[in-house]
């Protein structure tokens, strides 16, 4: 039964994302983006995984979705932007859209391959998963918090404005204080 | 879980990796590639739960974690990189920017 609700979650998921990626306007995108990783947590909740479903909320649908809303506040949304980005999406789609379906293709004989069996599989608890990361998988641990640190600074690194010239001196390029 | 309910999912985990990647190629503003990537990266995640579930593993979930790394470091250095192109030349579009020299 619980099968059933994460099946249908992840179906709306599938159309939430569709949504996002066809969309001509980034805050509509966004909406839809937020929409998708909702319903997957939905989804992680309804296959007994309640630390990765509240992780999904806090982390993917919180911060991430914060650092995207910050990121579509300072793009202007003109309606000439909007129209372009249509035209063009209606004019490179079949391409694209013939690889993502060769890649459903590819899978789909999976569904006949399975046989009905009885249903095996039970709720993990969280203690497991963090016994898990932090005894057999610590290296892995310490490999991602390298690459958090990596992103930070890289992030810090790209981010920062380049520094003012001195008054005596005219601007030189387009890469300005701004 | 039985088998066929696994491999609905995983058909699902699959269609949405497809949507994301299809969003990458068809988008030109940098945005909303970046926004298609996560579409791109939850697919895998799905997958790795559904099969944690089936076995009844904790790996499944620790894999999550692990890609919930991924996602977030993707995501902040995407983000910068395109609020840097953005001062610096001014273009949102990943295609104005396919001639960069060193």
């Amino acid at each position: 039964m619980s099968a059933m609700v994460a099946i249908v979650a992840g179906g709306l998921a599938v159309v939430a994302a569709l949504l996002a990626v066809t969309s001509s306007d980034a805050v509509r995108s966004l909406f839809a983006l937020l929409a998708a990783l909702l319903t997957l947590a939905a989804a992680f909740f309804a296959l007994g995984a309640d630390f990765a479903g509240a992780l999904q909320i806090l982390i993917y649908a919180g911060a991430v979705a914060a650092v995207f809303v910050f990121v579509v506040m300072t793009i202007t949304n003109s309606d000439a932007l909007r129209a372009a980005e249509r035209s063009r999406l209606r004019r490179v789609w079949p391409v694209p859209a013939a690889v993502a379906i060769l890649i459903v293709l590819m899978v789909l004989p999976a569904l006949r391959g399975a046989k009905s069996s009885a249903a095996v599989g039970a709720a993990i608890p969280v203690r497991a998963v963090g016994a898990l990361l932090f005894g057999p998988w610590a290296v892995v641990v310490e490999l991602a918090s390298f690459l958090l640190l990596a992103a930070m600074l890289g992030a810090r690194h790209l981010g920062r404005r380049a520094p003012s010239p001195p008054p005596n001196e005219p601007l030189q390029g387009r890469d300005g204080p701004s | 879980m039985t088998d066929q309910s696994l491999a609905i999912l995983l058909v699902l985990a699959t269609t949405l990796f497809a949507v994301g990647l299809f969003g990458v190629l068809v988008r030109r503003g940098v945005l909303l590639q970046l926004i298609a990537l996560e579409v791109l990266l939850a697919g895998p995640a799905l997958a790795f739960i559904a099969a944690g579930a089936r076995r009844g593993d904790a790996q499944g979930q620790a894999m999550f974690v692990i890609l919930l790394v991924f996602a977030a470091a993707e995501v902040a250095i995407g983000l910068a990189l395109y609020l840097r192109l953005r001062r610096c030349a001014d273009v949102s579009d990943s295609d104005s920017v396919s001639q960069l020299r060193s």
